[in-house]
């Protein structure tokens, strides 16, 4: 089986201005999580998603669920957890109660990444069922520093090995089990990144290319970008 | 949902846009699998309309014949995973004397309005013939075959019986495939081919007598003819037309022209001859198309022979390779669309 955790744990700290988490602000007239979730239910291999959002905010989930998707049995809202990882045990605890499958899939998407492609989604399932994990990049643009201090700069690496990570991030869930509960409660703490941790325990993760576009609405000059980029019409004449 | 439409802003300039498709509408939503380019999207990708045309249409997605599969139909109509041809005419009128394919008030896409260059399509239901038993890369082609499916099946509603001798001219996709109808819905029928190329006549097998349109037999004759060329040599090939058929013959004009073509209307006028124009199809021809092929897998067989290249596309440089293959490809070129 295959199944999707669209993580929306956060409360937007750093959106700041805005009472509501970044994730149900509204872009092109609909919340953002909204978006991220129907690009999912397109796609017809995903049998259940599971939408982990923050303890105060289930309800309003499932009111704004209920009002822009109607009633759908292929969407779970649960609670999320205290960090990623957590939201992803949640979520897999509830896969867990009706499938022990050990090659089920879980394909981790950001709630506030609703410009995702159903390419970006393919790929990772495709990725995942051949090679156990995958983490979704683009070739990073900019030039990275590396400071320890923040104040002195201590290296440049090498531009064309980076990358930047976008989500989805996909696993085999049984592999995700076997590696975050070997973890000690530290180790948990400092280790918030799915894939970072399949590394840590020597596993292949492959890397699917993401695109600019599917970019994570954080900031108010993101919301801004997003809605201008939505902003326009279907057909023409 | 946020949709992603990939549409042509410029000659050989693609340039995604996003678009909000509402999934509590009563379309059904597709994702577009397999698409293929048609000579008529070729000349807005390579900015060969004429420039008026070019600055009134674009941007616009292009692509009018695809194949895709259900994704979401609100009203249970058709199950996600059904596979279905997609009609490009859409009408925004109650059905009258004029069939919607020819209404001024329809919609055709990739002429006017987006065409299939999309992540997901919201379509109609009037626009989607399901299909199961037909190859997908032969269901994108559908909307050309279903063409030909029309001009024939109104040659046989429209043209005196004697039918002894038929010929088509052109020996390109419309002309193979309008060729091929011909054989499979009137077997009795002597099926005259007549083209320029050698190499694609031999692939006319099916056919009765292969003629080189520039050195046609003196004394040929037939009843009726099909015009599949177009472009600038249209009107010889209409006058080739006229001079071999017998009186009141029906030439069924298929070829598409930028410009206007002089006809002999004399000989036309002296052998009561008549001219149809048919380019456009409707959803009961796709209907019609799906149900030929499905009960002729031969045919099935035949016109995989025109599908040359078949272009994984993921990204919009994949669109330009695509279409920039199809460019000297002389035969179909279709986008297995993964975008």
């Amino acid at each position: 089986m295959i199944y999707a955790g669209i993580l929306a744990g956060g409360v937007g700290s750093r959106m700041g201005m805005t009472g509501m988490p970044k994730q149900f602000l509204s872009v092109g007239g609909k919340p953002i999580i909204i978006h991220t979730i129907e690009k999912f239910l397109m796609c017809g291999r995903i049998d259940h998603i599971y939408v982990a959002v923050v303890k105060d905010y289930v309800s309003h989930m499932t009111d704004i669920l209920r009002k822009e998707i109607g009633d759908s049995d292929r969407v779970t809202v649960i609670e999320g957890g205290a960090d990623r990882n957590g939201s992803i045990v949640n979520v897999i605890s509830a896969i867990r109660k009706n499938d022990s499958s050990p090659d089920s899939i879980l394909i981790t998407h950001d709630a506030v990444r609703p410009f995702v492609s159903a390419r970006i989604i393919e790929e990772n399932i495709d990725a995942a069922i051949e090679y156990g994990a995958t983490d979704t990049v683009i070739p990073a643009t900019d030039t990275i520093i590396r400071s320890a201090d923040g104040k002195q700069l201590d290296e440049i690496p090498v531009r064309d090995e980076l990358y930047n990570g976008q989500t989805p991030q996909t696993f085999r869930i049984s592999m995700f089990e076997e590696d975050y509960f070997a973890l000690s409660d530290e180790q948990k703490k400092i280790l918030t990144d799915a894939c970072k941790i399949f590394i840590l325990a020597g596993r292949t993760v492959r890397m699917v290319k993401g695109d600019s576009y599917n970019m994570k609405i954080t900031t108010p000059f993101d919301l801004r970008l997003a809605e201008a980029i939505v902003a326009e019409e279907l057909s023409h004449d | 949902m946020i949709n992603r439409v990939y549409r042509l802003v410029a000659p050989k300039q693609i340039q995604v846009n996003f678009c909000n498709i509402d999934l509590n509408t009563s379309d059904v939503i597709v994702r577009p699998r397999f698409l293929s380019i048609c000579a008529a999207d070729q000349r807005y990708f390579q900015g060969l309309r004429p420039p008026e045309a070019l600055k009134k249409k674009l941007p616009m997605a292009l692509i009018h014949e695809c194949a895709g599969v259900v994704v979401h139909d609100a009203s249970g109509v058709y199950k996600p995973g059904q596979k279905v041809l997609m009609v490009p005419n859409q009408p925004f009128a109650p059905p009258g004397i004029i069939r919607d394919n020819y209404a001024s008030t329809s919609k055709f896409r990739a002429s006017g309005y987006d065409g299939f260059m999309q992540e997901y399509v919201s379509i109609v239901h009037d626009c989607v013939v399901p299909y199961d038993n037909i190859d997908d890369s032969i269901a994108s082609i559908c909307e050309l075959i279903s063409v030909a499916t029309h001009a024939v099946t109104t040659f046989m509603q429209t043209a005196h019986s004697i039918r002894n001798d038929v010929a088509v001219f052109g020996d390109g996709n419309l002309g193979y495939i309008t060729a091929l109808l011909i054989k499979t819905m009137m077997p009795e029928t002597k099926l005259h081919v007549m083209g320029i190329v050698d190499e694609k006549l031999s692939l006319f097998s099916f056919a009765d007598e292969i003629h080189h349109s520039d050195r046609l037999p003196a004394g040929l004759r037939v009843d009726h003819a099909f015009e599949c060329v177009g472009g600038q040599v249209s009107g010889t090939i209409i006058n080739s037309i006229i001079d071999i058929i017998n009186p009141q013959g029906t030439v069924m004009l298929m070829g598409v022209s930028e410009q206007p073509v002089p006809i002999n209307t004399r000989m036309v006028l002296e052998r009561g001859l008549t001219l149809i124009g048919r380019s456009r199809s409707t959803t009961k021809d796709f209907e019609d198309t799906r149900d030929l092929l499905e009960s002729h897998p031969d045919m099935q067989s035949r016109l995989r022979r025109i599908i040359r290249d078949t272009v994984p596309v993921r990204t919009i440089e994949d669109m330009n390779n695509a279409f920039n293959t199809d460019f000297s490809n002389p035969y179909k070129t279709v986008m297995h669309w993964m975008i």
